[in-house]
């Protein structure tokens, strides 16, 4: 008999925001898509959990973007996010659903949701996981193998949650690639209607200011050029570079630390995470905190003086070398190369 | 109002090493600091208690030792230290620590509760959520500023991705705070010398009343499978060359991998 009766596949939680759905759910759909096909034998499922109001016909696209199958929960009170409605909504989803895992985004909505409710129901829950396997060792349940970063990004743990369901996990925007939506796909919707205890209010959002995005979001630059310490006096080549590819430029921690960056585009564990196709690191010494934001990127060039430097580790191609005599070389032959 | 400000000592992150032999943390050495998301927690405390005189109590769990880190917070102006400590409460997760900090929460009382967002060690960012959820109480997250408070709510500034919210809670509330919202104040040299004679008071197991499967590692529904460090990759391409073959060299491969598009 199975150790959790009851309790089955694989649960997203698809974050949305005045009814448009963050990338990051559908990122958790084709990660989760991946888990299943690798334990065939369990015959798992891809669920997504959909809260929100006015939201139902937004669960075809969480299909069309993997999921077997819908929760919906469309409620007024749910029509803008609140920990307390948001958590007692997803806490009776989770109890009348019988989720085996359940994955959430670890933006700021889900890192306040997804606590509070595993607190709630004593659910073991990981935060900003880069890795998720099936362990290959266990048969007849789907023990997920959970791999985070912790101090600073300079070790790494598998945490496993053996004895209480659903497993749950929160993983950053980018960390998983998206598959293309298939508008083909098939799926069950099925709606939910929670009841609140009490509906009384107690966190109440009088104001909502948009922040003005100075620049560019470097989370979604197919091409960044990385400034650290040892470029910080020369950021101009750096941008440059970054301008003559098609990119933008972004910078690590010390950058910031130091006062010649907005914390806006700073990658790394406190920072953004990001997966371009190519990450051009200047001057930037590759402390784990900083890779740890960036090493999933497809091609990864690195231009340090120091040849210990960490950066190297990570990179496909390093240049020992001073960045102001390689960048403005580099900038030249970029426009060269455009010419030719 | 009495405010009760959850801090915790954490290594100095950036200045762990990884041993290449061994593969293991070099933590000899490093510095332990008070977590800096606590640490603008305690400043927000201490302007409230400023402003509006409110008493200012500090929670930490932990080994004996980080005694020392709270007789540091007496020295910036809060009232009291409590310290809770037991080899019970060894190997906790997030779920077993924010039972036993709601256990002394319960304990102490509270009309404001203060956590940092994420400690730099673990870098969850879930026991203020946790605890709150303990006490039955609301939280707001990511607060960037305390904008107003009254005896029965308090308005603040919640930071997100790509807008900033008003929030009005009522009290008691769980705030998480952000390390740059303020710049912690300087401790003088007088109250140094004055908080070395204070006490921390010491709270362990059977001061709270909690069972022993909810701490430590039995209250914890995460374990650690196993743990590693980043392996070198073994196929970096590493040159050192005159610096315009080196900027034709990349040019070429990125032209190669049309990542130079016209």
């Amino acid at each position: 008999m199975a150790k959790f009766e009851g309790y089955k596949d694989i649960y997203v939680f698809v974050e949305q925001k005045n009814g448009e759905i963050a990338n990051v759910g559908y990122e958790l759909i084709s990660e989760a898509r991946k888990l299943v096909a690798s334990i065939p034998h369990m015959d798992y499922k891809v669920v997504g959990i959909l809260l929100g109001n006015n939201i139902k016909n937004k669960a075809n696209d969480v299909i069309a973007h993997g999921a077997d199958k819908v929760v919906v929960v469309d409620h007024e009170l749910l029509k803008d996010y609140s920990t307390q409605f948001y958590a007692d909504a997803l806490t009776q989803v989770i109890n009348e659903f019988k989720p085996d895992s359940l994955l959430t985004g670890a933006t700021v909505l889900g890192r306040d949701l997804a606590p509070r409710v595993a607190a709630r129901i004593n659910a073991g829950l990981t935060a900003d996981a880069t890795k998720i396997e099936m362990d290959p060792e266990k048969k007849d349940e789907a023990l997920l193998l959970v791999t985070r970063p912790t101090f600073g990004g300079n070790l790494f743990g598998t945490i496993v949650c053996p004895d209480t369901r659903p497993q749950m996990a929160t993983i950053r925007p980018n960390v998983f690639s998206m598959d293309a939506p298939d508008a083909n796909r098939s799926g069950e919707i099925v709606e939910f209607t929670p009841e609140f205890n009490d509906t009384d209010a107690k966190v109440i959002v009088k104001e909502v200011i948009e922040k003005v995005v100075e620049g560019i979001d470097i989370t979604k630059c197919d091409i960044l050029v990385g400034a650290g310490r040892g470029s910080e006096h020369c950021l101009e080549m750096v941008e440059a570079v970054a301008k003559e590819l098609g990119g933008a430029m972004c910078v690590s921690r010390a950058v910031v630390d130091d006062g010649f960056a907005d914390k806006a585009i700073q990658v790394g564990q406190t920072g953004k995470t990001v997966r371009p196709s190519l990450y051009i690191a200047c001057g930037i010494s590759g402390a784990c905190q900083h890779v740890a934001g960036m090493d999933k990127s497809d091609m990864i060039i690195a231009i340090n003086r120091d040849p210990q430097a960490e950066i190297f580790s990570v990179a496909n191609m390093g240049f020992i070398g001073n960045v102001e005599e390689i960048l403005p070389a580099l900038k030249e032959e970029i426009i060269a190369a455009k010419q030719a | 109002m009495k405010i009760v400000v959850l801090v915790k000592q954490v290594p100095d992150s950036t200045e762990i090493r990884v041993d290449k032999e061994t593969g293991t943390l070099i933590r000899a050495g490093v510095p332990s600091i008070i977590n800096p998301d606590d640490l603008a927690g305690v400043e927000e405390a201490l302007k409230l208690k400023e402003s509006m005189g409110a008493t200012v109590t500090i929670i930490s769990m932990g080994p004996p030792q980080a005694s020392e880190m709270l007789k540091e917070l007496y020295a910036r102006g809060v009232d009291e230290c409590i310290l809770i400590t037991d080899r019970k409460f060894a190997g906790a997760d997030t779920c077993a620590t924010s039972s036993t900090l709601a256990a002394a929460l319960n304990k102490c009382g509270y009309d404001l509760i203060i956590a940092g967002r994420q400690a730099i060690d673990g870098d969850t960012a879930q026991v203020g959520p946790q605890t709150a959820e303990r006490l039955g109480i609301p939280q707001v997250t990511y607060v960037d500023e305390i904008k107003a408070v009254s005896d029965t709510s308090i308005t603040v500034k919640k930071s997100l991705e790509d807008c900033e919210e008003i929030i009005e809670a009522k009290l008691p509330v769980v705030l998480t705070t952000l390390s740059g919202m303020n710049e912690p104040r300087y401790m003088n040299c007088n109250d140094i010398v004055d908080c070395m004679g204070k006490q921390v008071t010491t709270w362990t197991f059977d001061d709270l009343g909690i069972e022993e499967s909810k701490v430590g590692l039995a209250g914890s529904p995460t374990k650690v499978h196993h743990t590693f460090t980043k392996e070198v990759s073994a196929n970096t391409e590493t040159f050192q060359m005159p610096a315009d073959e080196a900027a034709k060299l990349i040019a070429k491969t990125l032209k190669e991998k049309q990542l130079i598009t016209k």
